[in-house]
């Protein structure tokens, strides 16, 4: 039991219990060692041997758990479904993205130190937003900066009118659809319909060396990793069982003198902050980012995820990112007209017969065979 | 509607208790003046005054549709009120804060239907309602200590939920959850409770504990209880307000109120 003695990195960490701290440890050596090594180490035709093919897939479906678990904090927690959760990731993307555009340098199409696209435009200079964006450490920032500010903005006026429920869904929902709509037009700096693409290199490095690969793949299971410690520890705090009684009784919880505003608008700020991390790790793996990321379907799929996996787990969203990309990556090569009907059956199937998800049904199972 | 109250009549009366408890002005931990709110042309309350003095009991009776918990709406902030000004503590103007800074303030609110978090524990649910600081940046950090944890368990006593600590809230009676609800108010450690309903769905038992209990918490706290039931008034032995149709009809002792021809007539005339 942990008093206010308790240092807090100590508390940060023991919010996990023993069974999560296994698993984080599984995990962390197979994605991070193994994998990496496995990846690096044999050639194509060994037994061991993962292929590009699989390090990108699945690093990508890492990606996907780390927004999943932020749709988690922002849903199954706070009660407040969000459908722009893409749209966070996409920014994330696109501020990382234009960083690896800067580093293609002078081996671009046209030869020129600006992105392709702008020579296209006939501009002779970036515009203002992307100032300094030739700096890592920068693009990191914005990445992190770009989705927190807008999701304050945006999560401050709607939150403090008290839109709630499936009017705070749609209003998300449009939010993402007009970024969408101003980052599909050629004009507006960021690439059109094509959005960013032929990266060459990070920080100097080939993007596409087996190293590379290898090391964007571990650092993104860390992320995810570590967005599940941190998620533990804000679900345990006494944040976390505010955040909880306002979702079930929000009026109870003002009468208590809480101001859900802020309550509220911390976790959708840092849900956000995740997911746009989350695209920029994602960028670098899949070589491209364009506005197709905030297509309403994609938000909505992200919902679709936490669903199937349990809401309100943590672990249980990041899960079911994995079973819906796993068998979307199966099932778009073996059916490739079928997959929504099939995506749309597995979330009523879900729904109907395990409004717990797939987490909730290990927790039944279980407890019917210790009975 | 039947329409029997002679407006007139209540005007005066309103008007005349306002300025009756000519005692030191200090004592008045809540006035309430000239109040008026409609919703789409009915008026739910209309022009009411009262004072409530500080860690007094007072009831407050009438029919259906009376204004009773508009009453405590606008006290709350949950309605601004059209007309008029709710004052605490002769200083701080209401209409002026939200929800969360009238609770900060010190009045805690009871509602009709016992609102409790369901899916968390009774202890947590005190521990909640417990009166810290109540920032997010706090509340990040906080620790439940033992003298914390000596307050909650003290609550659970005053309110009969000590073997029921780590229970869901959801799995309470319904009579349990509306204690909960109280005890919940008590660890807000507010100046003023406003109670609504708090004995419906109780059983007689339950509510003779729960009559017993607002009697043990006279002169620590100021309460006002709103209520339909008789029986239970009349356990509380405190001043009775009655309101009709928006507005105050008479206030005095329980066994005066109930003689009234006035309150006689709004509970059975119609």
């Amino acid at each position: 039991m942990s008093n206010a003695r308790t240092p807090f990195i100590v508390r940060f960490f023991s919010a996990t219990g023993r069974t999560g701290w296994i698993a984080i440890a599984l995990f962390a050596l197979l994605t991070i060692v193994a994998v990496p090594v496995c990846h690096l180490m044999f050639q194509e035709g060994d037994a061991l041997f993962i292929s590009t093919f699989y390090v990108t897939l699945i690093g990508k479906i890492m990606c996907y758990a780390i927004v999943a678990v932020a749709m988690d904090l922002i849903w199954g927690y706070a009660g407040v479904l969000s459908l722009a959760q893409g749209l966070f990731f996409a920014l994330g993307g696109y501020a990382f993205g234009m960083y690896l555009m800067r580093s293609i340098g002078l081996d671009g199409v046209y030869k020129s130190h600006l992105p392709d696209f702008m020579v296209f435009l006939d501009w002779k200079a970036y515009p203002w937003f992307w100032a300094f964006t030739d700096s890592f450490v920068y693009s990191i920032f914005l990445a992190i900066a770009a989705p927190g500010l807008l999701a304050f903005v945006f999560g401050f006026f709607v939150f403090r009118s008290r839109v709630k429920g499936v009017y705070f869904a749609i209003i998300s929902q449009a939010m993402l659809y007009a970024f969408l709509l101003l980052f599909f037009m050629n004009n507006t700096g960021f690439g059109g319909n094509n959005g960013f693409t032929d990266f060459k290199r990070i920080l100097g490095y080939d993007i596409t060396s087996p190293e590379m690969r290898a090391t964007l793949f571990a650092l993104s299971s860390a992320t995810l990793l570590f967005a599940l410690l941190f998620g533990r520890y804000v679900v345990t705090s006494k944040y976390g069982r505010i955040l909880t009684a306002i979702r079930d009784a929000e009026m109870r919880v003002m009468f208590l003198g809480y101001n859900p505003l802020w309550y509220k608008l911390f976790i959708w700020t840092v849900a956000a902050i995740i997911c746009g991390i989350a695209g920029a790790l994602y960028v670098p793996q899949v070589g491209i980012i364009n506005p197709s990321e905030m297509a309403t379907a994609n938000s909505i799929e992200i919902a679709i995820w936490a669903a199937i996996g349990g809401r309100g787990t943590l672990v249980g969203p990041a899960i079911g990112a994995f079973v819906v990309n796993l068998s979307k990556s199966w099932f778009t090569v073996a059916f490739p007209e079928y997959w929504l009907y099939f995506l749309g059956l597995l979330f009523v199937l879900v729904t109907l017969l395990l409004p717990q998800g797939l987490v909730g049904l290990y927790q039944q199972l279980r407890a019917r065979s210790t009975r | 509607m039947n329409d029997v109250t002679d407006t007139s009549n209540i005007k005066a009366e309103a008007s005349a208790s306002a300025a009756a408890p000519a005692s030191n002005n200090n004592d008045v931990i809540l006035e309430i003046a000239n109040i008026s709110v409609s919703f789409d042309g009915f008026k739910a309350l209309n022009d009411l005054s009262m004072k409530f003095m500080r860690n007094e009991l007072r009831c407050i009776i009438g029919p259906n549709g009376a204004g009773k918990t508009t009453m405590m709406d606008c006290i709350t902030g949950k309605t601004t009120p059209d007309e008029g000004t709710c004052t605490f503590n002769n200083t701080v103007d209401l209409s002026k804060l939200s929800e969360a800074e009238i609770a900060l303030v010190g009045i805690g609110r009871k509602f009709q239907k016992p609102t409790i978090f369901e899916s968390h524990t009774v202890f947590e649910n005190l521990e909640l309602a417990m009166k810290t600081d109540k920032t997010v940046f706090f509340s990040l950090f906080a620790v439940v200590d033992d003298v914390m944890r000596d307050r909650i368990s003290d609550t659970l006593k005053t309110v009969n939920l000590s073997a029921h600590a780590d229970q869901l809230a959801g799995r309470l009676s319904h009579g349990q959850k509306q204690w909960l609800e109280i005890g919940m108010l008590l660890m807000q450690d507010p100046q003023l409770l406003l109670l609504d309903e708090p004995v419906a769905g109780m059983t007689d038992d339950e509510t003779e504990r729960t009559g017993e209990l607002f009697n043990s918490l006279k002169g620590k706290h100021s309460l006002v209880v709103v209520e339909h039931d008789m029986d239970f008034v009349a356990q509380l032995k405190s001043m009775v307000t009655v309101l009709d149709q928006g507005s105050m009809l008479c206030e005095g002792e329980m066994a005066a109120v109930q003689s009234d021809p006035r309150v006689i007539e709004v509970y059975l005339g119609r």
